[in-house]
C-alpha cells in the first residue's frame, strides 16, 4: 500500500517544489531524480504485486473525503472564476452544475458514501501505472529541455515553466490516483484534476486560440463529468443493489438492469475524455499545447484514462446494447478519424487523428467487451501509449530543427536528422505494421469481432479503417525515408532536447513487441481470466513467426554493408533532360529547374469538411440511443 | 503433423518462383494470341530476369536495394507463412508490410515519377485491404479456422457459401496482379504507361529482384483462390486457372482507369463482400 500512496504522493511533494525552481539545470536535475524514483518504484509496484492479483487496501477516508470535496468546490470556484475572466458562460454553467450535483450527493445519500477498500491494484493497474510511471517519466524528463527551446523560439509567451511542471507533476499523481482507486468518488476527483490539468497545459501560451482551445477541452470534459457525477447519485441512489461508488462492488453486482444507465453514463464520460466522436475537436484544439503536453496528456496518459474506465465497465457492457452502441461509437469514430488523417498534412493533427482512431478502437472493443475484445484493447493502450509518445516527442524535436511541423517540410528527414528519422520510422513502424504491437491488438480484435455477435459491423470498420491507417503512414515515411542530396544535417542544436527518452522510448517499441508474450501472459491474461473465467492469448506458432519477423527486420538494415561499394550512381530521371542529383533538370531554353514532389492529400474524399459533420452527428445519435437502451433496461 | 508445415514452406520458397515465372511466361503466351501476335517463348520471363541480373548495378540511393531486398525477403515470408499452413490474417498483414517497403524504395530515390508510382501504389493498397481481409474473415465464418492448413482441409464448397466474397476477391485481384484497368502503379504493358512508374528507379538486380517477388506473389494470389476450393483439388485447380484467364481476358480488354475508379472498385468489392458475409452470418444465426 506504501507503493501505491507513494505514487500519489510524491509527485505532488515535487510539484510543490518545483514551484520554486526557477533554473533550468536544477529543475533539470530534480526532475530527472523524481523520474528516475517514479519509474523506478513503478517497474518495483510490477514485481511487488504482478503475482498477486487484485489486492484491496482499506485506506482510512475520514479526512481524505472531506479534503477532496473542498478541493472539488475550490475547482469549481477556479473555473467559474476563469469563465468569468474570459466570458466562457458555458464553461461557469457546467461547474456549477456539476458542484450543485456533488453537494446535493453528499448530503442527501451521505450513508450510502462510505467504502471499505478506497485503493486497489490489479494487473490492468500495473499496466497503467507503468505506462503513466515510466512514459509519463520519459516525457517529463525531455520536456525541461523542451520548454527552454520552446520560449527561445517563442519570446512572445510568457515564461510560466514553473507552473509548467507543477501542472505536469500534480497531473502525473492525479494520473496515478485515478488508476489506483476503488472508491468511484475517488476516481472521479482526480478524474476532474486531470480535466483541470489539461485545462492549464493547454492554455500555457495565453494566444486567444490556445484560450479558446482549452475553453473547448474544459467545456466538453466537465460535460462527461457532470455525467460521472449523474451516474454516481444514481449508484449511491441505488446502493444496496448497485454496489454503490464501490468500483469493485459495482462491478460484481448481480443487477445488470441497475448497473447499466450508471455504467453508461460513465462510458459517456470516457467518450468525452478520450475525445471520440463527437468530442474529437478539444484533442485536436489541444494541439496548440507544447508538443510534450500533446505527449503526455493527449496521446499516452490522460486520454487513456477515459478508455481506462471503458475496459474496467467492459464487463457490463458485454452483451447490451447500450454496450454495443457505445462500441459503435468507438468503431465509427475509429474509421472516420483515420480516414481524416490522410488528408492532414500538420503532423501533429496526423498524430491526433490517429490518437482519436485508436482511442476510438480501444473504445470498440470496451463497447462490445467479449473477453477477447478486453485483451486486445489493453494490450491497444499499452503499445498506443509507448508508440505515439515517442512520435509526438520526435515531432517537438523535428519542428525545434527544422522551423516546421508540416510532413511536407520532413522530406529527406534521413539525410538531414538521421538519429531522428530512423527513430520516427520506427515509432510509425510500431502504429500499424507487422510484426509490431499496434497490429498484434489490431488483428486479435479482428480474431475476437468475427466471434461476437453482430462483430461483422465492426469487422467491416476495422477492414476500411486498417487500409487507410496504412495509407497515411506509408506516405508519411515516405517522405522521410526520401534520400535527398545537397542537404545539410541539422540533427544538432545550440539548445538540445535530450535524446535519452527518445532512445528509450524507441527501445521500449521493440521491446513491447518482442516481450509482447511475457506482457499478455504476465498481465493482461491473469486479469481477464479473473473477470470472464476466460482469456485470449496468441497461438505460440503465430508468436514464434512474429518474433521471427522482428529478427528480421532487426538483421535486414545489415544488407547496407553489401550495397556500399558496387553501384554505381546516377541522377533520377527527369524525363529524358540532363539532371543533377539534386533533382535539378534543364527545362526549356536551357533553365535550370528545380523538380519538386508532393504527397496526395485526397482532399476531395477524405477531407475534414466531408468526414467530420457526418460523424458528429451518428454519434451523437447514438449516444444518446445508448442512454435510452440503458434507461429501457433500468 | 509436425514438419509437414515446413516441407510447404521450403517447397513454395523453392518452386513458387519457377511455378510464377511459368505463369508470367504463360500470360504473356495468351496475352499475345488475344492480340492476334504469336508471342515470346514459354520461357521468356526466366531470360528477362537473368538478363536484368547480368546488368550493371545502377542506383539513384544505396537505400533502395535496402528496400528491395526487405520487399522480396517478406513476400517470400509471407508466401511461405501460408503454403505452411499459418494463419490467413498473419499472412495478409505480412503482405501488407512487404509492399510497404516497395512504396518506401520508390519514395527513398526521391523521383518525381517513381513518387507519383508509390503514391498509387500505396492508393491500390487501401484500394484491396480490405477485401483482402475480408476474404480471411469470411473463410474463417466457413471453416471456423484462420489457419490456412484447417481451410484447406474442410470438406465443405467454401465457394457456395462465399460467392459475393470471390467475385471481390476476383476484382482486387486485377489491383493485385497489375492487371489493366488497375494497374495505376506500374504496368506490363508499354501502351500505357509512360515511365514504369513506381520502379521508374529500378533497374538491373534491383528489377530483376522485384520481377521475382511478383512470382512469389502470383503464387501465393493464386493459393488464396484455391482456398474457395479446396473441397475438390480437381475442381480447385481448374478454377484457378479460369480464374487467371479471365484475369488475362480483362488485362486485354480495358484501359487503364483513374485512381478514383480503383479506389472505388476495390472499396465496391469489399462492400460485396460484406454484404455476402451478412447473409451468411444471418442465416448461420437462424439455421444453427
Amino acid at each position: 500500500m506504501q507503493t501505491l500512496l507513494f505514487l500519489i504522493l510524491f509527485p505532488i511533494i515535487i510539484a510543490c517544489l518545483l514551484l520554486f525552481v526557477k533554473r533550468t539545470a536544477l529543475r533539470y536535475v530534480v526532475v530527472i531524480l523524481s523520474a528516475l524514483a517514479i519509474g523506478g518504484v513503478s517497474i518495483y509496484l510490477l514485481v511487488r504485486y504482478v503475482f498477486a492479483g487484485a489486492v484491496y487496501f482499506a485506506v482510512p477516508s475520514g479526512t481524505v473525503d472531506p479534503l477532496m470535496l473542498v478541493i472539488e468546490m475550490g475547482l469549481a470556484l477556479f473555473i467559474i472564476y476563469m469563465g468569468v475572466k474570459f466570458k466562457n458562460y458555458l464553461a461557469i454553467a457546467l461547474a456549477v452544475v456539476q458542484a450543485a450535483l456533488l453537494v446535493y450527493l453528499e448530503t442527501t445519500y451521505s450513508g450510502s458514501l462510505h467504502v471499505e477498500n478506497n485503493l486497489f491494484i490489479d494487473q490492468f493497474s500495473i499496466i497503467m501505472a507503468l505506462i503513466i510511471g515510466i512514459i509519463g517519466s520519459l516525457i517529463a524528463v525531455y520536456s525541461v529541455r523542451y520548454m527552454e527551446t520552446y520560449h527561445h523560439h517563442h519570446p512572445e509567451v510568457r515564461d510560466r515553466q514553473r507552473t509548467f511542471f507543477f501542472v505536469i507533476f500534480i497531473f502525473l499523481a492525479a494520473m496515478f490516483g485515478l488508476v489506483f482507486s476503488n472508491n468511484l468518488m475517488w476516481v472521479l476527483f482526480f478524474w476532474e484534476i486531470t480535466t483541470i490539468t489539461s485545462f492549464l497545459l493547454i492554455g500555457y501560451a495565453e494566444t486567444e486560440e490556445a484560450t479558446k482551445n482549452a475553453f473547448l477541452a474544459l467545456v466538453m470534459n466537465l460535460l462527461g463529468g457532470v455525467a460521472f457525477v449523474a451516474a454516481l447519485i444514481i449508484l449511491a441512489a441505488t446502493a444496496p443493489l448497485s454496489g454503490g461508488i464501490d468500483l469493485a462492488g459495482v462491478l460484481s453486482s448481480g443487477d445488470a438492469a441497475v448497473i447499466l444507465l450508471p455504467a453508461a453514463l460513465i462510458g459517456f464520460a470516457g467518450i468525452t475524455k478520450a475525445a471520440l466522436m463527437p468530442f474529437s475537436s478539444w484533442l485536436l484544439g489541444a494541439m496548440v499545447a507544447p508538443t510534450p503536453v500533446s505527449a503526455l496528456l493527449h496521446s499516452s496518459t490522460m486520454v487513456k484514462a477515459g478508455v481506462y474506465i471503458l475496459v474496467r465497465f467492459a464487463p457490463v457492457f458485454a452483451g447490451t446494447l447500450t454496450g454495443f452502441s457505445i462500441g459503435l461509437v468507438g468503431g465509427l469514430t475509429f474509421v472516420l478519424a483515420s480516414a481524416i488523417a490522410i488528408s492532414q498534412s500538420n503532423a501533429k493533427r496526423v498524430l491526433a487523428y490517429s490518437t482519436i482512431a485508436n482511442l476510438g478502437l480501444i473504445a470498440a472493443c470496451a463497447g462490445v467487451g467479449t473477453y477477447m475484445l478486453v485483451w486486445a484493447a489493453i494490450l491497444l493502450i499499452l503499445f498506443h501509449a509507448i508508440a505515439k509518445a515517442l512520435l509526438f516527442l520526435g515531432t517537438g524535436m523535428i519542428e525545434h530543427r527544422i522551423g516546421s511541423r508540416d510532413i511536407e517540410d520532413m522530406e529527406g528527414l534521413i539525410v538531414r536528422m538521421p538519429r531522428m528519422a530512423v527513430m520516427m520510422f520506427i515509432g510509425m513502424a510500431g502504429m500499424f505494421l507487422a510484426p509490431f504491437g499496434m497490429l498484434i491488438s489490431k488483428w486479435a480484435a479482428i480474431e475476437a469481432f468475427v466471434q461476437a455477435p453482430f462483430g461483422l459491423i465492426f469487422i467491416a470498420i476495422l477492414a476500411y479503417g486498417s487500409a487507410v491507417t496504412v495509407f497515411f503512414w506509408a506516405k508519411w515515411m515516405g517522405k522521410l525515408v526520401a534520400v535527398t542530396r545537397e542537404r545539410e544535417r541539422v540533427e544538432k542544436g545550440i539548445l538540445e532536447e535530450p535524446w535519452a527518452p527518445l532512445y528509450l522510448l524507441t527501445g521500449l517499441v521493440v521491446a513491447a513487441t518482442l516481450l509482447f508474450p511475457l506482457v499478455s501472459s504476465l498481465l493482461v491474461e491473469p486479469y481477464v481470466l479473473a473477470i470472464y473465467g476466460v482469456t485470449a492469448r496468441m497461438a505460440q506458432a503465430n508468436v514464434a513467426i512474429m518474433i521471427l519477423m522482428m529478427a528480421l527486420l532487426l538483421v535486414l538494415p545489415v544488407s547496407f554493408m553489401l550495397f556500399k561499394r558496387s553501384a554505381k550512381h546516377l541522377p533520377a530521371y527527369m524525363g529524358g533532360r540532363p539532371a543533377t542529383p539534386g533533382r535539378q533538370f534543364v527545362g526549356s531554353l536551357g533553365i535550370t529547374r528545380e523538380a519538386q514532389t508532393r504527397n496526395y492529400y485526397l482532399n476531395d474524399y477524405f477531407g475534414e469538411a466531408k468526414l467530420f459533420r457526418p460523424g458528429l452527428a451518428v454519434c451523437t445519435a447514438l449516444i444518446i440511443v445508448s442512454w435510452i437502451l440503458a434507461g429501457v433496461a433500468l | 503433423m509436425t514438419w509437414t508445415w515446413l516441407i510447404g514452406a521450403v517447397l513454395f520458397l523453392i518452386l513458387a518462383p519457377l511455378a510464377g515465372g511459368l505463369i508470367a511466361g504463360i500470360d504473356r503466351k495468351i496475352t499475345a494470341r488475344m492480340q492476334g501476335r504469336v508471342g515470346p517463348p514459354l520461357l521468356q520471363p526466366f531470360y528477362d530476369v537473368g538478363k536484368l541480373f547480368e546488368k550493371e548495378r545502377v542506383v539513384v540511393t544505396t537505400a533502395q536495394n535496402f528496400y528491395v531486398l526487405a520487399y522480396l525477403v517478406f513476400i517470400a515470408l509471407a508466401g511461405a507463412l501460408f503454403f505452411a499452413g499459418g494463419d490467413l490474417l498473419l499472412t495478409v498483414f505480412a503482405f501488407t508490410l512487404a509492399h510497404v517497403f516497395l512504396v518506401l524504395g520508390a519514395y527513398a530515390v526521391h523521383s518525381p515519377y517513381s513518387h507519383i508510382g508509390a503514391e498509387r501504389e500505396l492508393i491500390q493498397l487501401m484500394a484491396y485491404e480490405p477485401m483482402v481481409i475480408l476474404v480471411a474473415v469470411g473463410l474463417y465464418m466457413v471453416t471456423n479456422s484462420f489457419y490456412v492448413a484447417e481451410i484447406a482441409a474442410v470438406v465443405v464448397p467454401a465457394i457456395l457459401y462465399l460467392p459475393g466474397v470471390f467475385i471481390g476477391l476476383a476484382i482486387v485481384l486485377t489491383i493485385k496482379f497489375r492487371k489493366s484497368p488497375f494497374d495505376i502503379s506500374t504496368s506490363h504493358h508499354a501502351h500505357q504507361e509512360i515511365v514504369k512508374g513506381i520502379t521508374t528507379e529500378f533497374s538491373g538486380p534491383t528489377l530483376g529482384t522485384i520481377e521475382i517477388a511478383h512470382w512469389y506473389e502470383t503464387v501465393f494470389l493464386l493459393g488464396l483462390v484455391y482456398l474457395f476450393f479446396a473441397w475438390n483439388p480437381v475442381i480447385g485447380v481448374v478454377a484457378v486457372a479460369l480464374t487467371y484467364l479471365a484475369e488475362i481476358f480483362v488485362d486485354n480488354t480495358t484501359a487503364r482507369v483513374r485512381w478514383q475508379a480503383a479506389l472505388k472498385t476495390g472499396w465496391f468489392a469489399a462492400l460485396l463482400g460484406i454484404v455476402n458475409l451478412a447473409i451468411l452470418s444471418y442465416m448461420t444465426l437462424g439455421g444453427a
